[in-house]
């Protein structure tokens, strides 16, 4: 039985790779069958499940929260994303990367940083006992 | 010469110290390990989205996206991954060194210079520094740094970079050489420096669903997005493995201290002893 050579990779690590009779993906403009000997095809991914069948006829699954995928005759590679892609959530995270470079502006002034205070607090502490204890003393 | 029990608590003390550097660079030692499978992990990534732009490109010769195109530059963007934590010898100071060192390069042109920061020791730093417009942030990555906490500080220079306000974006990470060497690289992300095309497969003509245009931008920017990762990472297993060896040394330095300390211990009650029974003599000779 010809088979297909299939590459599953996200940016944090490989998560399949091997022969297999079929693979069904997600694509953007619909669900696709790849078999063997398909058409070279580019296409992305929408978030949903990537359906893998082994010459032996089991069959895997791997959720892919979207990404790309390309088809050669022989091969399939599937770049899959880790993160659920959409515009308005990579606009949210790139707000809040704006805002954090902000805040950390802000804080030179005012705030010191937290272990620094807490550097200042533990010696001050150490100076209160200091001066009850010479108290005690001349008393 | 001080007494015998100072000495007795200063060695103490020191050998609980040693205690908690050993177990920092036995716990540096073990994450480092995990981390260079990550870093492993992430090249097939890397190398897969990298054929797929060549197909790209090679398909459209005609298109070109903003992020492949040289254009004059008249401002630049650095990325620059730190650690969120000290304890690891230069680690940092390095990388710092470097980062300057390329940038003044570009203010001497009389470019301007802006910065993204990863890692709270680069916003400790650059807080203090001063001078350097910071774009966006991103600390508290944890040992196992995930692209999700990365894709909104990579599009805050993305993003900038499409309106022309950025014309080059660099990445300044720690690179993993071995146990015992880490070095500064600062690497160019845009424009995108792709391979040599002729070891890519021709003659492929692909099905494009949507347009080739479209996945360009896509696919452009999840490379950039794994780049940016990869570079977390290898400064990760770098952070370790110099946490791991300055711990130690610190251990070792523990040690030699303790030794030392062992001796003039040794030395002071033994002369405590003496005194006591000349004492003893003397008093015994007055009777």
């Amino acid at each position: 039985m010809a088979t297909i050579h299939v590459d599953i990779v996200s940016a944090e690590g490989q998560i399949f790779s091997g022969e297999a009779a079929m693979v069904f993906a997600p694509a953007a403009m619909g669900e696709i069958g790849i078999a063997p000997r398909h058409a070279p095809l580019l296409t992305t991914l929408k978030p949903g499940e990537v359906r893998v069948q082994l010459p032996g006829g089991e069959e895997q699954f791997f959720f892919v929260g979207g990404g790309a995928i390309e088809i050669q005759p022989h091969l399939v590679t599937v770049l899959a994303d880790t993160a659920l892609r959409a515009k308005d959530i990579d606009e949210a995270a790139a707000l809040q990367a704006k805002q954090r470079a902000e805040e950390a502006l802000k804080d030179r002034a005012g705030k010191i940083d937290v272990a620094e205070a807490q550097a200042e607090l533990a010696r001050a502490v150490a100076q209160i006992k200091a001066i009850e204890k010479l108290r005690k003393i001349k008393q | 010469m001080p007494g015998v029990k100072e000495i007795r608590v200063k060695i103490a003390s020191f050998k609980s110290t040693q205690k908690i550097t050993k177990a920092m660079e036995m716990v540096a030692a073990s994450k480092m390990r995990k981390a260079q499978e990550r870093m492993r992990a992430t090249r097939p990534y890397a190398e897969k989205i990298r054929t797929v732009i060549g197909h790209l490109r090679l398909a459209n010769p005609d298109y070109k996206h903003p992020f492949m195109v040289e254009r004059d530059v008249n401002a630049v963007g650095f990325i620059i991954v730190t650690t969120d934590r000290g304890l690891c010898g230069g680690l940092n100071v390095n990388l710092f060194k470097a980062t300057l060192a390329a940038m003044r390069d570009w203010q001497k042109q009389g470019k301007k210079v802006s910065v993204c920061l990863i890692g709270s020791k680069g916003v400790q730093f650059f807080r203090r520094l001063g001078g350097v417009e910071t774009l966006a942030t991103v600390t508290h990555l944890g040992d196992r740094p995930h692209v999700n906490d990365l894709i909104g500080t990579v599009k805050v220079m993305l993003d900038q970079y499409k309106e022309g306000k950025l014309d080059r974006l660099f990445l300044v990470n720690n690179e993993f050489i071995n146990t015992m060497s880490q070095k500064p690289v600062v690497r160019q992300l845009l424009p995108v420096v792709t391979e040599d095309e002729d070891k890519l497969q021709k003659l492929w003509d692909y099905i494009y669903e949507p347009s080739a245009s479209e996945l360009l931008e896509g696919v452009l920017m999840r490379y950039i997005e794994s780049q940016v990762y990869q570079g977390a990472v290898e400064n990760v297993a770098s952070e370790m493995a110099a946490r791991m060896v300055a711990m130690k040394s610190a251990t070792d330095n523990a040690g030699k201290l303790i030794e030392e300390l062992q001796l003039i211990y040794n030395k002071a009650r033994q002369a405590a002893i003496t005194k006591e029974i000349s004492e003893i003599v003397g008093g015994a000779a007055a009777v």
